[in-house]
């Protein structure tokens, strides 16, 4: 195996990582600290990209349109936890699940409705559009260079407001035990709105960020809100830095598998069979990950429950 | 009040009367209208519709009733909405269906009600093979004609070592099974990736350290954009020509956009083929649907002339389901191939297939453009297992 490739198979794995952490960020909080199962987080990422598509053709501006995806969806969000989501707090999960899974279907039919059927184009801004040579040899996108930048950066920050200020404090306490908090004399409810609010802007930077990358069409969030599952689940409920260290985790293990896998068959199978169970263990990975930590560590990583 | 009495008496006989129901024709139109596929099907239907416009807004004629259903890419719900059509509509003729696996789900019921059938797109080959029926036709292709005629391509670009992608399921398979058959040069790497996979870095990596001639690929709807763009993003376009099939048509390229620019895909048509079907087919749609046709949208468009012409020969007798599949079978029409529509012994079309290659037209649209004809009147590979003559 060439080491230089593995290196690049690293940070393309890094890549999907702080995606999936951009997304798992909003949705582990939500979960730990609402006790809300949100199946639609998928949906603001969706919502997210179209966001960031009508609003570049409209500004013609990369940036101007980021700047604008975002907080359009933090709108989303916040009326969405305001009309729906609280109505559902003090049902049972399965409540939960059936009425976010009503807004999946509600999102996905809106913006066929609103922008057709037909996927969107969202173009990367000029200067960010093409390779550079990090290492011989393996020429690397520079716009996924900036994903990853931009990923840290959120961590950081996000790290920042949990650990160093009163907000993260509550945060924090809400996540280990929201009654208690609540019985403090803390607007809980206005906790709540912020902080679905801020899991749905983090949910919209990953679907504008993304847009560029991928094919901006209805259902778009489904099959990574299932990637997203994965990683709070490995993360431990409710911990932001589980998500980030999950998140990394289940993006480098994901696309190293897919990489190297099947050439590994390869080594003990013929052609045929390695070509056929290559792609479907590939796939399969994350799940084997996550059922193995959850034998060691039945709360994830750094589960703040128990 | 009297008057309208007689009036709901006066429809009540007319409606009873059977001399009324040979004015009208009743076309089951089944396609993938929602979700992702959703606008395979707004394609297919459109290029339907506009079919009827051209044949005088009649099928045969007759006022067509075209009664539109959604099988959401789902066998299951395709053989029920077809069962409806069959039983509650009671439709004299189903069209459309876009993919293989709904079509085998709806075949057999259909055949066997006696309904004839054109598939407006799906081809999947056991019903071009030992399943073949005198009451099915195609005004499409047998899957593997586009994969066979790249595969044809790049033997004879001289490529000499191809790296082959492809989507983990049956379609996929088949694809590549296509491609090989008519190319014989070393396969760099034969690569099965996920279903609906969204992000094609590791993929991308492992191709370029590979360092083939060419790729080809097979990745329909979202995965073809996904793929497409990444391809591009990684700046490969340029560096190793990029050869494919149902991955780049107008339905994908407002999304890919420039990343297309410069990739080779196989096809039985063109927005640029040179006839006069197809230029009028072509302006009136785009005039029509501000959009430009797809393959989706010609092979209907087909479908729609194919039904007016047999109905015609049939005089107008849709109700007799036998008379109507073989005035099908006899019919003759000019297509948007250009010249006549040519079937095969199991009712598919024997058609040329082109190489296009993407470019951005004087109105900064993109389109595939016709470059060369790389298989003349081809004949699918399973239609010898047909027993029809």
């Amino acid at each position: 195996m060439d080491p230089l490739l593995l290196l690049v198979q690293a940070l393309n794995g890094l890549q999907l990582g702080v995606m999936l952490f951009l997304l798992a960020a909003g949705l582990t909080l939500v979960f730990g600290i609402m006790n809300l199962v949100n199946l639609a987080h998928g949906s603001l990422y969706m919502v997210g990209a179209y966001f960031m598509a009508a609003f570049q053709a409209w500004t013609g501006s990369f940036v101007l349109a980021l700047l604008l995806a975002v907080p359009a969806t933090l709108l989303v969000g916040v009326a969405v936890e305001l009309i729906v989501l609280r109505r559902l707090y003090d049902r049972d999960h399965l409540d939960q699940v059936l009425g976010t899974f009503g807004l999946i279907l509600f999102f996905n039919e809106l913006v066929r409705v609103i922008w057709g059927p037909a996927a969107l184009f969202v173009s990367m801004p000029q200067a960010l559009s093409g390779t550079v040579v990090l290492l011989p040899g393996a020429p690397y996108p520079v716009y996924r260079l900036v994903i990853i930048g931009v990923g840290l950066a959120v961590a950081a920050f996000l790290s920042w407001l949990v650990t160093r200020t009163r907000t993260g404090m509550l945060i924090r306490a809400g996540a280990s035990n929201p009654t208690m908090v609540a019985a403090l004399g803390v607007d809980i409810r206005l906790l709540f709105t912020l902080v679905f609010g801020l899991g749905a802007a983090l949910a919209g930077l990953a679907g504008a960020m993304a847009a560029p990358l991928l094919s901006v069409e209805a259902a778009m969030g489904d099959g990574v809100l299932i990637l997203t599952f994965v990683v709070i689940v490995i993360g431990g409920i409710g911990s932001i830095r589980g998500a980030f260290v999950a998140a990394v985790l289940v993006g480098i293990v994901d696309t190293v598998g897919r990489a190297f896998l099947p050439i590994l068959l390869r080594e003990i199978f013929n052609r045929q069979v390695a070509n056929a169970a290559g792609p479907a263990l590939a796939s399969m990975l994350i799940y084997v990950l996550m059922a193995a930590i959850l034998v060691f560590r039945p709360r994830g990583l750094f589960g703040a429950k128990g | 009040m009297i008057g309208r009495i007689l009036a709901l008496g006066l429809a009540a006989v007319l409606a009873a009367s059977p001399a009324m129901a040979q004015d009208k024709v009743k076309v089951g139109f089944i396609a993938t209208f929602s979700g992702p596929g959703g606008v395979l099907g707004k394609h297919l239907h459109d290029g339907f519709m506009l079919g009827i416009d051209h044949s005088g807004g009649k099928l045969g004629g007759l006022t067509p009733e075209v009664i539109q259903e959604d099988d959401r890419l789902a066998p299951d719900v395709g053989l029920q909405v077809a069962k409806k059509l069959i039983e509650r509509d009671k439709v004299d003729v189903m069209a459309g269906v876009i993919f293989s696996n709904v079509m085998m789900a709806i075949y057999k019921p259909v055949i066997d009600a006696g309904v004839p059938f054109i598939s407006s797109n799906a081809g999947p080959s056991p019903i071009a093979g030992a399943q073949c029926s005198p009451m099915f036709f195609s005004t499409s292709w047998q899957n593997d004609g586009a994969h066979e005629a790249m595969g044809k391509h790049a033997q004879d670009k001289g490529y000499k070592n191809v790296y082959l992608m492809a989507p983990n399921y049956q379609a996929g398979k088949d694809a590549l099974a296509g491609f090989k058959r008519f190319y014989k040069g070393n396969i760099a790497d034969e690569v099965y990736t996920t279903v609906n996979q969204l992000d094609y870095s590791a993929e991308i990596t492992q191709l370029r350290a590979a360092k083939p001639d060419a790729v080809y690929v097979f990745y329909p709807g979202g995965m073809g954009i996904n793929f497409v763009k990444q391809y591009g993003q990684a700046g490969l376009t340029s560096q190793t020509p990029l050869l494919s099939a149902f991955t780049i048509d107008s339905t994908t390229l407002p999304a890919q956009g420039d990343a297309a620019i410069g990739t080779f895909t196989t096809a039985f048509w063109a927005v640029d083929l040179k006839n006069p079907v197809n230029e009028k087919f072509v302006a009136d749609y785009q005039k029509k649907y501000n959009d430009i046709p797809s393959t989706y949208s010609a092979q209907a468009y087909d479908t729609a002339l194919m039904l007016n012409a047999a109905i015609k020969d049939a005089g107008g007798k849709v109700s007799d389901k036998k008379a109507l599949a073989d005035a099908l079978k006899k019919t003759s029409f000019d297509s948007v191939r250009g010249g006549k529509l040519k079937l095969n012994n199991n009712n598919i079309p024997i058609q040329n297939f082109y190489l296009l290659e993407t470019v951005k037209r004087a109105d900064g649209k993109l389109v595939s453009s016709v470059r060369s004809t790389v298989l003349t009147d081809h004949k699918d590979a399973y239609s010898k297992d047909c027993a029809m003559k």
